[in-house]
C-alpha cells in the first residue's frame, strides 16, 4: 500500500503545474486610447479587443469572428488598421490606439466616413460598421481619390451581412468627397 | 474564444530570448501574433509561456546586397511591400506580397513569421523557396543558416529547433535577365489562395532561356522549387506554347480537397496559372511584346 506520504512530490509537481498552466500571471497595462493613457490591471491573455470592451467599457469596438477574419474589431495602433482580437492589451502598450469613439462619437462629432455611411445608408444592423469606419477612415489619409475599385478593395477585409456592399462601396467614395471638400480653402 | 493563460515573456536580447525557449519546453514565440493568436484562441495550442520578440532591438531592417534582399523578425508584411529597394532588387518580393492576406493583417504580421509558421497556403514560404533563400537562426549556439530547401519539413513544420530564433532570412535575387511573375486565385482578395504559384524566367543575351523555375501555393505540403529549364533551355520565351509545361506542373504538385474547393478544381487553377505566369514573365522580357 502506498503510504500518502509517498504522494507528496507528485502533489508538489501537480500544484507546480497547475500554477503553470492553469492560473493567470497579471501585468499593470497602460494603453494610449483615443488621446489618454488607461492603466489596468489585466492577466496576459487578455485581448486588445476585450480590453478596451471590458475593462475600458468602450464597446465601439465590435467582436465577431474573434480569429481575424471579419473585421469587426478592427482599430488603428498608431494610426494604422489592425485587429483588436489578434494583439493582446500587454502588446499594445507602446502603441497609439484609436477606436470608433475616437473618430467620432455623437451625432455632432461625426467625422467625415461616419457622415458618409449616414448618407448613402452604409449599414443596417450597424455590427460590422466600427470595422468599416476606422479601416476607412485611415486608408483615405493615404488614398484621398479613390476610384470604385479601389473602395471595393479597401473594404475587401471586412464582412457585413446585411447590405451586401454596394452602399458600402458609395460611402468610401462620398466619404473622400466629404473629406476633399472639407479640405479645400473657404 | 478565448487563449488559455500563459505567462508573457518580453525579452530584449536574442539571447535572452532564446534562454527562454530553452528553459521552458512548451514556450512559443509571439511574433505579430496573426497566425498565433487564432490558433491560441481556438485552443488548437496551448503553451506556458510566450516570447514577444517586439522588444528586441536590431530585427526591424530590410538590407538589400547584390546578392541578396536581406528581412528581419520584426519587418511586417506591410513594411516589406512598401520597401522600395527591396522592390527594386527582387520585384517579386511585392508581387506575391500584395496577395498576402488583407491590409489589416498585414499592417501587424511578419514576413519571417509567415515563414517560421510554414504554412503551404502562405505565399512567401514559396517565394523563399523560388529565390533559393536562406533562413539565419539564432539558438544556444550562436547563428546557424538552414538553405530554404532544407527548411520546410512538412505542413507547418520546419527543421528549426525548439530553442530557436529566427533573426532574418535572405531572399536571394535573380541573375540578370530575370524577369518574374506571381498570380494566385482566392474566393476573396486577401484569403488564402485555392491555387498560386510565383515563377522566375531567365534569358542570356540572345534572348534564349536559360532557366525556368515555379514554386506553388496551396498546391504542395511543402513550398519547393519546379525546375523547367531542360525542357525550355534555348527556346524564345514569347515563342513558347506554354501548356508544355502542364504535364510536369500536374506531376509536382499534390493538390488536396478542402470546405472550398475540390483537388481537381486546385489542379486545374494551378495548371492554368501556372501557364498563364509564365506567359506574363516572357511579355515582361526587354525582348517581349509589352
Ligand atoms: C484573416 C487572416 C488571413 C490571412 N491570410 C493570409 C494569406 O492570404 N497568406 C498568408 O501567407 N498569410 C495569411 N495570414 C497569416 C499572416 O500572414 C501571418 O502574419 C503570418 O502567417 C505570421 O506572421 P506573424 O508575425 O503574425 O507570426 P505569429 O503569428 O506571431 O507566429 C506564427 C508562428 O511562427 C512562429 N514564429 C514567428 N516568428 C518567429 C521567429 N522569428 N522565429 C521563430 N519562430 C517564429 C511562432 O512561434 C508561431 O508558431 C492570414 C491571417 C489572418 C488572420
Ligand atoms: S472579431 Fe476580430 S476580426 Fe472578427
Ligand atoms: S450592417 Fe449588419 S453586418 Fe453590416
Amino acid at each position: 500500500m502506498t503510504e500518502l506520504s509517498d504522494l507528496s512530490p507528485l502533489r508538489a509537481g501537480a500544484a507546480a503545474l497547475a500554477d503553470n498552466l492553469l492560473t493567470d500571471e497579471l501585468h499593470e497595462v497602460t494603453v494610449n486610447v483615443n488621446g489618454a493613457a488607461h492603466t489596468r490591471t489585466v492577466p496576459a491573455r487578455r485581448l486588445l479587443s476585450d480590453f478596451l470592451r471590458h475593462d475600458l467599457r468602450l464597446t465601439g469596438t465590435h467582436v465577431g469572428c474573434e480569429h481575424g477574419v471579419c473585421g469587426a474589431c478592427t482599430v488603428l495602433v498608431d494610426g494604422a488598421p489592425a485587429r483588436a482580437c489578434l494583439m493582446f492589451a500587454v502588446q499594445a502598450q507602446s502603441h497609439e490606439v484609436t477606436t470608433v469613439e475616437g473618430l467620432g462619437s455623437s451625432a455632432d462629432s461625426m467625422n467625415h466616413v461616419q457622415q458618409a455611411f449616414a448618407e448613402c445608408h452604409g449599414l443596417q444592423c450597424g455590427f460590422c460598421t466600427p470595422g468599416f469606419i476606422t479601416t476607412i477612415t485611415s486608408f483615405l489619409e493615404e488614398n484621398p481619390d479613390p476610384t470604385e475599385e479601389e473602395a471595393r478593395e479597401v473594404v475587401s477585409g471586412n464582412l457585413c451581412r446585411c447590405t451586401g456592399y454596394q452602399n458600402i462601396v458609395k460611402s468610401v467614395l462620398r466619404a473622400a468627397e466629404l473629406k476633399r471638400e472639407a479640405g479645400e480653402p473657404a | 474564444m478565448k487563449p488559455g493563460p500563459f505567462r508573457y515573456l518580453a525579452p530584449t536580447t536574442l539571447e535572452e530570448a532564446v534562454r527562454a525557449l530553452g528553459e521552458h519546453p512548451d514556450a512559443k514565440v509571439l511574433a505579430g501574433g496573426q497566425s498565433l493568436i487564432p490558433v491560441l484562441s481556438m485552443r488548437l495550442a496551448r503553451p506556458t509561456h510566450l516570447v514577444d520578440l517586439a522588444g528586441i532591438a536590431g530585427l526591424g531592417e530590410v538590407e538589400v546586397s547584390d546578392e541578396w534582399v536581406r528581412v528581419g523578425a520584426l519587418v511586417t508584411h506591410a513594411r516589406l511591400l512598401a520597401d522600395e529597394d527591396g522592390y527594386a532588387a527582387l520585384p517579386l518580393l511585392r508581387q506575391a506580397l500584395r496577395n498576402v492576406a488583407h491590409p489589416a493583417i498585414r499592417n501587424r504580421g511578419t514576413t519571417v513569421g509567415s515563414i517560421a509558421h510554414a504554412d503551404a497556403a502562405g505565399e512567401m514560404p514559396s517565394i523563399l523557396a523560388i529565390t533559393d533563400g536562406v533562413v539565419e537562426a539564432f539558438g544556444p549556439q550562436g547563428r546557424r543558416e538552414i538553405p530554404a530547401s532544407e527548411f520546410f519539413a512538412g505542413a507547418l513544420e520546419t527543421t528549426l529547433a525548439h530553442d530557436e530564433v529566427i533573426e532574418a532570412v535572405r531572399f536571394g535575387r535573380f541573375p540578370g535577365g530575370t524577369t518574374t511573375a506571381f498570380l494566385e486565385s482566392a474566393r476573396r482578395k486577401g484569403d488564402y489562395a485555392m491555387a498560386g504559384v510565383a515563377v522566375a524566367l531567365t534569358v542570356d543575351e540572345s534572348g534564349q532561356i536559360t532557366s525556368a523555375r515555379a514554386s506553388f501555393v496551396s498546391v504542395t505540403d511543402v513550398p519547393g522549387v519546379l525546375d523547367l529549364t531542360g525542357a525550355l533551355a534555348g527556346r524564345i520565351p514569347t515563342d513558347v506554347d506554354w501548356s508544355v509545361i502542364d504535364d510536369a506542373v500536374q506531376d509536382h504538385i499534390e493538390p488536396e480537397a478542402d470546405i472550398h474547393v475540390s483537388a481537381e478544381y486546385r489542379a486545374h487553377l494551378a495548371g492554368e496559372l501556372a501557364r498563364r505566369a509564365f506567359a506574363q514573365a516572357a511579355a515582361t522580357h526587354p525582348g517581349g511584346n509589352s
